[in-house]
């Protein structure tokens, strides 16, 4: 079991190590959600923002970048054939999912930390008024998100049209998790905030991180075999 | 198994036909009336949707394990009839809704989990018609995850409160209205052997001439 | 035995089991709020809608028997084209 462990960390390294010298994921999708960000600021912001909105625009901007996000890691992993030599090691595939997505969970975190604050400024929306239950719901609601579109960006990377194709096949299954996250996020952003909506929204997002995932570790292996 | 599509759209297309005369027999839903009648041509293709999920789901699971090309080709007609399925009952739905809630849609669990279903399975056939090479691998990929969404579809109206009747209401019902009901279903669940059996043919004869395209390359 | 359980597909997979046991043994809703206020000018003529939604299921399942039957016919043309082709190169 720690060899399992051990190559998801060897994968997580290398991708760190890659982006630290560049940084051009991070700085490319930071700066897309931040375009995002502000053509709805644009849209939706009258004299007063609209009250609801900084809710789903939070979460809309964390699926456009993901989305980016997921289809540029593996694109890079294609054009270098790395995703060949992954995958001929003699190591556990699920290590190897696992190590991905750690990877672009990390990404996503990175471009969240960006995103609340500028969401809350932009709408003056208060998301940091329950900061632990606001937590919960973006560390479960992102790992559902990312769990799926690691697998499917995975399984797309060597497909025809697998830029539109990620979309087209994420958006569908990952829609109920960004429900659950916008009406989490709605919960406490209510005049008087409902915390205990909040944490049944939690709930929820936890039993479909459980589903997602082991889904993905099973069927990785399969899915990427030719 | 193509020999079976005649009977079987001949037994289904009986039961269409006679159905409309034994619901017109049902007695009238106090408080609906005549609308409630889309109820039995509305809960049978919306359950054998969701069946056809679950359906598609178990075949690609088994041919991502055994590489069988015959359970491929079950798995996309299965996903094809949950489109046309889930098509009947997104249609015959709201034509309902808009007489019974007075609104044409509403975006509470049920309707949202079924029609998220329902974009799933497009999504696979958009994959499967552009995706490329091994495409075949990756929708089955896709199809699990499909059919992992029935739970939540089939129990959405149990754990939330939703404007959408309970799954209780149809086990509970009285004989007058259980009748046309199961009947009407019949008659979907025949269609939906026959057209299987159709569209099952038509991907076997696609191998078939691929087969001899390579035969004459040689 | 115990690498089994370290292995992190059980693992998920268990986690999967007590996932669903949880959700099964919610208590559901209680009650079903039928919407009943309609106003009188909400009074549509039901017929259109009933008939609306038989012609839909008969459209839907001719549209689709029609245009499968058509690939049918054309692949086993193809074939027959194909075959006899085959059959005159080598007799």
């Amino acid at each position: 079991m720690t060899a399992f462990w051990r190559v998801v960390w060897i994968v997580v390294r290398k991708d760190l190590a890659i982006e630290a010298r560049s940084r051009e994921l991070l700085n490319t999708t930071v700066f897309f959600a931040l375009s995002c960000v502000i053509i709805f600021a644009v849209s939706f912001v009258r004299e007063k923002p609209l009250g609801d909105a900084a809710a789903g625009i939070l979460w809309v901007a964390i699926a456009f970048a993901g989305t980016l996000a997921l289809g540029r890691t593996f694109e890079r992993e294609r054009y270098a054939d790395t995703l060949r030599a992954l995958l001929l090691a003699p190591s556990e595939r699920p290590a190897i999912y696992v190590g991905k997505l750690i990877g672009i969970l990390s990404l996503l975190a990175a471009t969240e930390i960006v995103l609340v604050p500028l969401v809350a400024l932009l709408f003056q929306a208060g998301l940091f008024s329950h900061p632990l239950l606001m937590g919960a719901l973006l560390i479960f609601g992102t790992i559902g998100f990312a769990s799926v579109g690691t697998l499917f960006a995975a399984m797309l990377a060597r497909a025809r049209s697998r830029d539109v194709l990620l979309p087209i096949l994420l958006y569908p299954v990952t829609i109920p998790v960004m429900i659950a996250g916008v009406k989490g996020t709605s919960a406490l952003l209510d005049a008087t905030p409902q915390l205990q909506m909040a944490g049944m929204w939690i709930l929820l997002l936890v039993c479909f991180d459980v589903v997602f995932l082991t889904l993905s570790l099973w069927t990785f292996d399969p899915l990427m075999t030719e | 198994m193509r020999k079976a599509f005649v009977p079987l759209l001949g037994a289904a297309g009986f039961i269409f036909l006679t159905a409309p005369i034994i619901i017109a027999r049902a007695p009238f839903e106090s408080t609906m009336g005549l609308v409630q009648k889309i109820f039995y041509f509305h809960m049978p293709p919306a359950m054998l949707m969701l069946l056809s999920a679950i359906f598609c789901g178990l075949v690609s699971g088994a041919y991502l394990v055994t590489r069988r090309p015959v359970l491929d080709w079950t798995a996309y007609a299965a996903a094809e009839l949950t489109v046309l399925y889930g098509s009947i009952a997104l249609v015959t739905g709201p034509l309902w809704a808009r007489k019974a809630w007075g609104v044409w849609w509403q975006w509470d669990a049920r309707l949202t989990m079924s029609l998220l279903m329902w974009m799933i399975f497009v999504a696979y056939l958009l994959l499967r018609r552009y995706g490329g090479n091994g495409s075949e691998t990756l929708a089955a990929g896709l199809a699990l995850f499909g059919m992992a969404t029935s739970p939540f579809v089939y129990l959405s109206v149990n754990l939330w409160r939703t404007v959408h009747p309970l799954t209780s209401v149809v086990p509970t019902l009285p004989v007058d209205f259980a009748f046309p009901l199961w009947y009407a279903f019949t008659g979907f669940l025949l269609m939906y052997l026959a057209l299987m059996t159709l569209r099952v043919t038509l991907e076997r004869q696609r191998a078939a001439l691929d087969q001899l395209f390579l035969e004459s390359d040689e | 035995m115990k690498k089994i359980w370290l292995n992190p597909r059980v693992l998920a997979s268990l986690l999967l089991v007590l996932n669903a046991a949880a959700v099964m043994a919610q208590p559901g809703q209680s009650e079903f709020a039928p919407v009943n206020e309609l106003t009188a000018a909400e009074q549509l003529p039901a017929a259109p809608l009933v008939i609306a939604a038989y012609a839909f299921v008969w459209l839907a399942f001719l549209f689709y028997v029609w245009t499968t039957w058509r690939k049918v016919g054309k692949v086993e043309a193809e074939i027959g084209a194909l075959s006899a082709q085959l059959a005159k190169r080598r007799p």
